[in-house]
């Protein structure tokens, strides 16, 4: 196979220069084992869980040392980018009021541009979802803008599928095809290096690197075949948004309704939902009757469509029953986000079916509404 | 503007929820310079004397007194607030609503004839409109001060009535759950602790009660796969919130 212009080959001892070169300008964000799970976090090359491998289920994740020879055979925890780009909290603004004016401050971030080391592509695709709804909507997203603006991307082409992935079936995965200023594919004995933008060509410049060949991208091929192969579940892409527009009063989701919790987890753990809602904060010392006025700040808190009082409005929440909301997550994910943003809304990495407690599986409840009512 | 007047009940509890006010430290300060403190046994020894503007409660309804004395509670305040799993849910002692009272007494006291109680421990609610309840075992502070801060401005409380899964996604807490397959009750049960149990890698045990629309047996049944017999999955359910979860069960069946 042909070698793309932008293909090189970095030794698997080097991947710290990748660190050296990032930390003095970023901050670096990448997996890391927490309470006996992979999350997220503020890493150095060490933190990488090397050797270690997921096992996931419907509702259950273990991590036990793997017998692979690559640092990257871990698949996503619970946390993806979102955790960073979106916070679960964030201050918006904070406000004074007097009696006669009343003050707005937004409030600012000095922080460190972020660099987000091993993201995968199923993540990249829901990142271009988070474009679209954040930046690229009739109205653009502050703390989303300015935190996704300098982040740098190095991403890593998935060598080994988790239990839960299904992303070859809805296109987004496992092989990184844009999004990203560096894709890193473990290879035998090294990384094949590729920039996918200016900055990261520049941060490839500044790396010892070797030539690849026809046998490394070949190889890299074989990998990602291998990946899609070892793939375990799927979702038939090309009937949707179909599939859920024809039965909406298919009794499968009563059957849902009666094992789902609705504790919202599937929500918290998806890349792609978005959810979240503003409390003005107040404290009893930041209200004075002498003279009159009041102080507060804004903040925005994560939320989810399966809390009641997310959408609940005058008289109630105007989806009053379980199997009304768990449709509407699911619907969002699998039909309406496509019409509102062009995208689906899954992208296929399989975090709600391991963090659902109740082991509810998006790829299996699909299918049932494919059987006869 | 008058200062707001406020008073705090207390029934059959610990006192750990009227603690909970006066452990609001700096903010217990303020507390006293906004609201006209007009009764509150805890802390000083004024009688009740004409109206109030809220009124927070903590205990449950467990004697013929108390039954009569919210009443009169009611009848003086505007705002009805309960504060913990006692007055919210009837607390730990309403465990006896699914036994025979007298052998309790027997067991406890050596003679029982002198104790006046009623058969059921019940939370206010069973007794008197409420307009608010703040949850826990002891209320949370923060949610303490958010509602009376929401009264002084008429806004709802900040209070969202979620599951506690939601507050540990959030904080990224590892899901002793799922990561843990230890029996926690999480799903079901309100945030608003903080994560407390769950941060210190202890599953949560259902202090601040179950959450509106809670699918509990739902939860009970994923339990039962993980090893757990029908009694260990009520002993779960049998703590300071046994009225509400039990409650909870029969209501939200199936839907």
């Amino acid at each position: 196979m042909s070698v793309p212009a932008t293909a090189r080959k970095l030794k698997k001892e080097d991947l710290s220069c990748v660190f050296d070169q990032l930390r003095a300008s970023h901050r670096v964000i990448g997996p890391k084992i927490e309470g006996g799970v992979i999350v997220l976090a503020d890493i150095d090359v060490h933190d990488i869980p090397a050797g270690f491998e997921d096992r996931q289920a419907a509702g259950s994740y273990s991590l036990i040392r793997s017998d692979r020879p690559e640092i990257f055979s871990f698949s996503a925890g619970p946390d993806s980018f979102k955790r960073f780009l979106h916070p679960p909290v964030s201050e918006m603004f904070t406000f004074r009021r007097s009696r006669t004016s009343m003050t707005i401050t937004p409030s600012g971030r000095e922080e460190k541009p972020l660099a987000f080391i091993g993201i995968r592509a199923c993540d990249l695709s829901a990142m271009k979802l988070y474009d679209r709804i954040f930046l690229e909507g009739p109205v653009k997203d502050n703390t989303y803008a300015s935190l996704r603006s300098n982040a740098f991307i190095i991403a890593v082409n998935c060598c080994r599928p988790g239990d839960n992935c299904f992303c070859s079936s809805m296109g987004t995965g496992p092989e990184v095809k844009d999004g990203y200023d560096i894709v890193l594919t473990e290879l035998r004995d090294s990384f094949l290096v590729e920039s996918g933008t200016v900055r990261g060509q520049d941060l490839l410049a500044r790396l010892a690197l070797e030539e690849a060949t026809g046998i490394d991208v070949d190889e890299k091929a074989e990998r990602t075949g291998a990946c899609i192969r070892a793939m375990k579940k799927s979702i038939r892409a090309e009937e949707l948004p179909g599939l859920i527009y024809r039965n909406p009063d298919h009794p499968h989701w009563a059957d849902i309704a009666e094992r789902d919790l609705e504790c919202g987890n599937c929500t918290q753990v998806c890349p792609t939902c978005f959810c979240n809602a503003t409390y003005d904060l107040v404290r009893l010392s930041q209200v004075s009757f002498k003279p009159p006025g009041l102080s507060g700040v804004r903040v925005r808190k994560w939320d989810s469509c399966f809390s009641r009082n997310f959408g609940r409005v005058h008289g109630g929440n105007f989806r009053p029953s379980r199997r009304a909301r768990y449709r509407q997550w699911m619907s969002h994910k699998l039909a309406y986000a496509i019409e509102q943003f062009g995208l689906p809304g899954c992208v296929g990495c399989g975090r709600c079916i391991t963090w659902c407690p109740a082991g509810i599986d998006i790829t299996v409840e699909a299918e049932a509404l494919k059987d006869a009512r | 503007m008058k200062r707001p007047r406020i008073g705090i009940f207390k029934f059959t509890s610990c006192d750990g929820c009227q603690l909970s006010v006066l452990n609001l430290e700096e903010e217990l300060l303020d507390l006293v310079g906004l609201f006209q403190v007009a009764f509150f046994r805890e802390a000083t020894d004024r009688p009740l004397r004409g109206h109030l503007d809220i009124a927070l409660v903590e205990g449950s309804i467990s004697t013929g007194w108390q039954r009569s004395h919210v009443v009169e509670v009611r009848e003086r305040t505007r705002y009805l607030v309960t504060i913990g799993a006692c007055a919210t849910s009837g607390g730990l002692q309403a465990l006896r609503n699914w036994t025979s009272i007298e052998d309790y007494k027997k067991s406890v006291y050596p003679s029982p004839g002198m104790i006046e109680t009623l058969p059921c421990s019940t939370p206010i609610s069973d007794h008197v409109y409420v307009d608010y309840e703040l949850w826990g075992c002891p209320v949370g502070s923060d949610e303490l001060s958010e509602t009376l801060a929401s009264f002084l401005l008429d806004k709802r409380p900040g209070i969202p009535g979620y599951s506690l899964c939601m507050e540990c996604k959030r904080k990224g807490t590892p899901c002793l759950l799922i990561a843990g397959s230890a029996p926690c009750l999480g799903p079901v049960t309100r945030a608003g602790c903080g994560v407390l149990c769950p941060s210190l890698e202890r599953p949560c045990y259902g202090c601040f009660g179950p959450r509106e629309g809670a699918n509990i047996d739902a939860l009970l049944n994923v339990f039962r796969k993980k090893g757990l017999s029908p009694h260990e999955c009520s002993l779960l359910l049998d703590k300071m919130n046994t009225y509400s979860y039990r409650k909870a069960r029969s209501r939200e069946g199936r839907l």
